[in-house]
């Protein structure tokens, strides 16, 4: 199988390079048939792993593959741990990418770095798969760190446009703020347990919850509390969690390919994963599972909000991202695991598929993204319209769509979590993600009514030039809206149930929520039957008849509420202050910081006193000693007889 | 009677003397080269004194030599001086000043 993971990896490399560095020579069409078919072989023997996995009983490998150093027993390596949670992970990237890829065909047309963008999304694609099958800490960072440069170089993809160079400035410094937390928890993981390996580490687990570590005199905390929260905020930063929230929706500058990918269905999942393939880790340390939770409650519910208010097409599908993202991680907090890693599977289908139909509808309207400025655009783009159906029904849990299967048994796994002493934190997070099912369901249909139905606000120009995208955009669409709409049937019971995961993913006993859940499962159809009786259903319902109430109905109520309330309108519109207070605040602090030290530190002490001070003064020291050097005879004869006249006497008198 | 110390205390008067000849004088150079030469008199003086004094004659001998080479030096002051004159049309110490720092 080694050779498979070879190709897998270096295959999107290999084509990564070529269009990169040779991308003029093989030309546009040279380019983007490279990089599909170097990223549809990675996905076909993904699938193959994959199904060998499910169907063949292929076991979990683990293989180094190079040591690249070793120092004072530190082995640093390369190599592959292929499981289950491994094989999913590789499937969903490598089959999101591949139908990006197809899709940038048509996105991307007229754009002039066509050759670079297909050089990009393959370096990607091979930096995430670095990430996910990696068997130690370093090849992780490795991975973070290498999807974390294409994430930059594609957000500022439109490199000349001001507001691209900022937002994927932003994105590098918030990430930097996560990676910063990440590379601690693995230096505090290589001090407790002496190992990079996952194997290891995992097998000392019990030795590093044992140890204690005194980050201020004299209040020792568990030695796992503080690997696990600062391996966290690395994920928060990755996976955008409040507060380092704030790069996602800038990040939608880039094209909309990548946000389809990077930004929706992949990239942002990496934190997910990482804190999913911890599980032995956090599952030992309640206290960090609790900040996990919180964090999760507080993205999943209050970034949902922020949808509602926004009017750019890709924007408000970020925020939804967002949201999403916080489910996953209330359901790790909640040790559902495997419900998170599930979530992220119909998600990343979903939301990839949301994404590139919000990109279909771009195109459509010439690079206009306000949704106040579309509508109606039902009878003019069918397939678009029937697939952002699809995506929209999985977004908001619709019964039978892939995202009602897992968000309702992530709900219900929350449900199930209230351990002792857990009060406060178990309620907070049960009414978060429960009450953001309604807010999820009216972001979703808000955007999707005023796209698609309604009347036509568009300006004349546009509307005669309206007309479906090309096939290479709309068979992604349809490929995606395929897994989208049935993976749920299929996958539900053995993911969750099925131990499926097997020892990838480690829940201690006391933790196990789904286990404990496993006991009422009739199987999905018995889930989808009862879907009508559960609070997240009638939430979901009453969320999408809100938004057909307030954008179909009466179109005029929105504009009331938002002068009746213009004070919570404000902050939702302001993004809760978040953006003031980092650029304001942090980022304003920070310069004025260098400020002080570049024109005090530097110009000031550095340079005037120490540098030109010393060259000064002397040249001053020297101003004066000149003045001795008259140059007359006299006075040196002078100076001479009184220096013999000083020596002659001290010869006498002091000797 | 005349002693030691008075043939001291005229070589010392003439010593400084020229000292303040030296250090006084800044008009002519050759003012200043004869306070030199007067200086090494007054310590030709010295050695008579104590030559005497002593008892030793060898002191008288190094006032030879010492005359030889100042009769040397004067010579080869007053050819620079005179190679100075044509450069500069002038003796004046006070112009002679390029080593100003």
């Amino acid at each position: 199988m080694l050779n498979y993971y070879l190709i897998i990896v270096l295959a999107p490399l290999a084509a990564a390079i070529v269009a990169g560095l040779f991308g003029k020579q093989i030309g546009r069409a040279g380019s983007h048939w490279i990089t599909i078919l170097a990223v549809g072989l990675s996905c076909a023997l993904s699938m193959l792993v994959l199904r060998n996995m499910l169907w063949g009983g292929a076991p979990s490998e683990n293989i180094s593959l190079y040591t690249w150093a070793v120092t004072d027993g530190l082995r640093m390596e390369v190599g592959f741990l292929v499981d289950r949670l491994t094989a999913l992970m590789m499937a969903v990237v490598t089959f999101v990418s591949f139908m990006v890829h197809i899709y940038t065909v048509g996105y991307m047309r007229d754009d002039p770095g066509y050759e670079r963008f297909f050089s990009f999304i393959s370096l990607f694609t091979f930096s995430m798969l670095m990430l996910v099958m990696s068997n130690n800490f370093l090849q992780l960072f490795f991975g973070w760190e290498a999807v974390g440069l294409v994430s930059y170089l594609l957000i500022g993809f439109w490199f000349k446009r001001e507001s691209a160079i900022f937002a994927n400035f932003k994105a590098f410094l918030v990430n930097r703020v996560g990676d910063f937390g990440f590379i601690l928890g693995i230096s505090g993981v290589v001090m407790f347990a002496g190992s990079l390996d996952y194997a290891e580490v995992f097998a000392s687990a019990d030795q590093i919850a044992g140890q204690n570590i005194e980050l201020f005199p004299g209040s020792p905390w568990n030695a796992m509390t503080v690997v696990c929260i600062l391996l966290f905020i690395g994920a928060m930063g990755k996976s955008a969690q409040a507060p380092l929230h704030v790069w996602l929706p800038d990040s939608m500058e880039g094209p909309t390919p990548i946000s389809a990918l990077i930004h929706a269905a992949t990239m942002v999942t990496a934190g997910i994963f990482m804190v999913a393939r911890m599980s032995p880790l956090f599952e030992l340390s309640e206290t960090a599972l609790a900040v996990v939770i919180i964090i999760g409650a507080i993205t999943a519910f209050f970034m949902g909000l922020l949808g509602i208010v926004q009017n750019d097409i890709k924007r408000v599908v970020a925020y939804s991202t967002l949201s999403q993202l916080g489910y996953m991680t209330v359901a790790l907090g909640a040790s559902a695991y495997s419900a998170a890693i599930f979530h992220l599977m119909t998600h990343a289908f979903f939301k990839a598929l949301l994404f590139l139909a919000a990109g279909s509808v771009i195109i459509a309207m010439h690079h206009e993204q306000d949704i106040r400025k579309m509508g109606g655009l039902k009878k003019y783009m069918p397939i678009t319209y029937w697939t952002a159906l699809i995506g929209s029904l999985a977004l908001i849990g619709f019964p039978g769509s892939g995202g009602f299967f897992s968000k309702d048994l992530l709900i219900e796994a929350v449900h199930e979590s209230h351990w002792e002493g857990q009060g406060a934190i178990y309620w907070i997070a049960y009414l978060s993600v429960l009450l953001g099912v309604f807010v999820t369901a009216l972001y979703t249909f808000r955007m999707f009514f005023l796209v698609f139905h309604g009347e036509e606000r568009m300006d004349a120009e546009t509307k005669s030039h309206l007309h479906e995208t090309p096939w290479v955009v709309t068979v992604p669409l349809i490929l995606l809206a395929i897994p989208s709409a049935v993976i749920g049937w299929y996958a539900v019971e053995a993911v969750l149930f099925g131990g499926y995961f097997g020892d990838a993913i480690e829940v201690t006993q006391r933790h196990d929520v789904l286990g404990r859940m496993a006991a009422d499962w009739h199987g999905s159809k018995g889930l989808v039957t009862h879907a009508i009786q559960t609070p997240i259903f009638w939430l979901a319902a009453a969320g999408v008849f809100t938004a057909w109430l307030l954008y179909l109905k009466r179109p005029d109520i929105p504009a009331t509420i938002q002068s009746k309330v213009t004070g919570l309108y404000n902050l939702l519109d302001r993004k809760y202050y978040m953006d003031d207070l980092y650029i304001k605040g942090f980022a304003a602090w920070g310069r004025s910081i260098g400020n002080l030290l570049w024109k005090k530190g530097d110009e000031l002490i550095i340079d005037g006193v120490i540098v030109n001070g010393t060259a000064n003064s002397i040249g001053k020291l020297a101003g004066v000693m000149r003045q001795i050097q008259t140059g007359y005879l006299y006075t040196y004869a002078f100076a001479m007889i009184i220096g013999l006249t000083m020596l002659l006497s001290w010869l006498i008198w002091f000797r | 009677m005349i002693g030691l110390q008075h043939y001291l205390t005229l070589s010392a008067m003439l010593f400084v003397l020229s000292i303040a000849g030296i250090v006084i004088n800044r008009r002519n150079l050759i003012l200043l080269l004869m306070c030199i030469e007067l200086m090494l008199l007054a310590v030709n003086f010295n050695f008579i004194a104590f030559s005497r004094h002593l008892g030793d004659d060898t002191g008288q001998v190094f006032v030879f030599f010492i005359l030889t080479v100042a009769a040397a030096e004067a010579a080869i002051g007053l050819a620079i001086l005179v190679v100075l004159f044509r450069n500069r049309r002038s003796i004046n110490v006070q112009e002679l000043n390029t080593m100003k720092g």
